[in-house]
């Protein structure tokens, strides 16, 4: 049992880091990749949701946030089988020929992190005083200009939704496992080649991949600090 | 100077939506296999071994989705993936009666072996039969890691236990719900007996303190075949991958080239089509798909 020490697996890790050993970089792609995709596709439209709970008055709006704030604490595996079933040839949506591949893995990741950051941009907006709102609308501003005013005073919460929106789809690892099925150089990331490499008793490669997604977390919330400082200041 | 950044953030939106529009461009239909396959068969590292060739010989991408036979097979049935490479005999063969299947071929067998720690509580080196030596585990409640998950594994461990007689439960029976790789290191950390495949103990040998305990026995023999995805079913299925596949697994190079997979010395897997090197397919059930 050579790798069973946690001293040498690092020693391991970082070797296999530095010589750019190819699946090591191929995996730790797709992960930004696939991410970075859901996260594309869903900030917008979630601080859009989160501007409407927070400004809108309609029926059905309480029970809306806390359906939001419900789904918070849905399980990704959940996710994950809610659209195997769906993605499945067999399911409704078969025909599209999208279960694992890539694809599949934004929606699932689009679908866990929605939530988290509507619920968090809501709670943002909330902080802002309505009077900000209507004060834009009286001097003239249109809908979408308000809206970009009232986003921009909120701009250092709404950048904590983000990062919290990226570090659950990031780190997750049941949903992409479930709908990417965990292929090589396609759609193994970081989480499911952790799990794959525990699995087969390669400790030192699955620390290596856990070394890179603590520095990513590390980096995500050093550039927080960084504009949330800046706001300070100013 | 908040539009200016605003402007910033767009231009590497889109520069991110270009990298994945590129990603997801790359993945061309018509030229990707799925192949659904055991855990055992990447575990033990055939897989890798093995795909660059057909991959380079023939214009396909193979993913591989490794997990037990019983999820592949039902992978198959629900027609997302083309190919499986797997072993449990008698699930497969009703899978092609039940029309889910073609073509069903077979390609290589290994055997599997009862390891557990080397003091063996249970007396397995003193067993008559390999009903005796399950029935010393049960009798003794020695820990036995269980797959648990519906794998060939699996079900070939049922089969024994229905052979001795006995109803596997207790504190002693662990059902773990994992990979083969998962539960040797399971059974290991907890000085437990279990069933596994030969291919995959060699892969793991050197990082369990387990020994064999029961081998060589025609009770545990292990057949793999390859099924290819009932096209009638789907139709778009990649049924010609399907076929290049297995075609090529019993290419006479191919088998070769699966008998020199070797870990310390020992072939993990035996090829079965490699005696007639003439004929491109030795296909067990005779429905082929016309």
């Amino acid at each position: 049992m050579t790798d069973s020490s946690l001293l040498s697996s690092l020693l391991d890790a970082l070797q296999l880091l530095l010589l750019g050993d190819g699946k090591l970089w191929s995996i730790i792609l797709v992960s930004f990749k696939v991410s970075s995709l859901a996260m594309l596709v869903a900030a917008l439209p979630a601080v859009i949701c989160g501007f409407l709970l927070a400004y809108m008055r309609f029926p059905g709006r309480r029970l809306l946030i806390s359906l939001f704030n419900t789904l918070l604490a849905v399980p990704a595996v959940v996710v994950g089988l809610t659209f195997y079933i769906l993605l499945s040839r067999h399911g409704p949506l078969g025909d599209w020929k999208l279960l694992f591949t890539q694809t599949a893995m934004v929606l699932g990741q689009i679908a866990l992190c929605f939530p988290i950051m509507v619920a968090m941009s809501h709670a943002a907006f909330q902080a802002i005083d309505l009077r900000a709102w209507e004060t834009a609308r009286t001097i003239g501003a249109g809908t979408v200009q308000a809206f970009m005013m009232i986003v921009s005073e909120a701009r250092y919460a709404i950048l904590g939704a983000f990062v919290a929106g990226f570090g659950r789809i990031i780190a997750e690892v049941g949903a992409s496992m479930m709908l990417g099925g965990n292929i090589l150089h396609y759609t193994r990331n970081i989480p499911t080649a952790i799990a794959l490499e525990t699995s087969k008793g390669e400790l030192s490669q699955g620390i290596a991949l856990g070394i890179v997604l603590v520095t990513l977390s590390f980096l995500l919330v050093s550039v927080l600090h960084y504009f949330q400082g800046r706001g300070q200041i100013q | 100077m908040l539009r200016k950044s605003l402007m910033q953030l767009i231009l590497f939106a889109c520069f991110l939506i270009f990298l994945s529009a590129n990603a997801l461009a790359a993945n061309n239909p018509a030229t990707i296999l799925r192949l659904a396959t055991t855990t055992s068969t990447e575990n033990s590292g055939l897989l890798d071994y093995l795909l660059p060739d057909f991959e380079k010989q023939n214009d396909y991408k193979v993913h591989v989705i490794a997990v037990g036979t019983g999820k592949a097979l039902r992978m198959g049935k629900d027609g997302d993936v083309d190919v499986l490479l797997v072993h449990a005999p008698k699930a497969e063969a009703e899978f092609v009666a039940a029309g889910y299947g073609t073509d069903r071929t077979a390609i290589m067998h290994n055997d599997f072996v009862i390891v557990g720690p080397s003091a063996d509580p249970a007396g397995l080196s003193k067993a008559s039969s390999l009903a005796d030596a399950m029935q010393r585990i049960s009798k003794t409640q020695s820990r036995f890691v269980s797959r648990g998950d519906n794998s060939g594994t699996y079900k070939k461990e049922s089969s024994l236990w229905k052979l001795a007689n006995v109803k596997p439960q207790g504190k002693w029976y662990i059902e773990a719900g994992q990979g083969m790789g998962k539960v040797l290191l399971m059974a290991s950390e907890l000085d437990a007996y279990t069933l596994t495949d030969r291919g995959t103990w060699l892969a793991y040998r050197d990082k369990s303190p387990l020994k064999i305990l029961w081998q060589h026995d025609p009770l545990l023999f292990n057949p793999y075949s390859a099924i290819a995805v009932n096209p009638e079913r789907y139709k778009d299925t990649n049924y010609k991958g399907a076929m290049a596949f297995i075609h090529w697994l019993v290419l006479p190079s191919t088998q070769h080239k699966i008998a020199a997979f070797r870990l310390y010395q020992q072939p993990l897997f035996i090829p079965d089509a490699v005696q007639d090197n003439s004929a491109p397919a030795s296909v067990v059930t005779s429905e082929k798909h016309s």
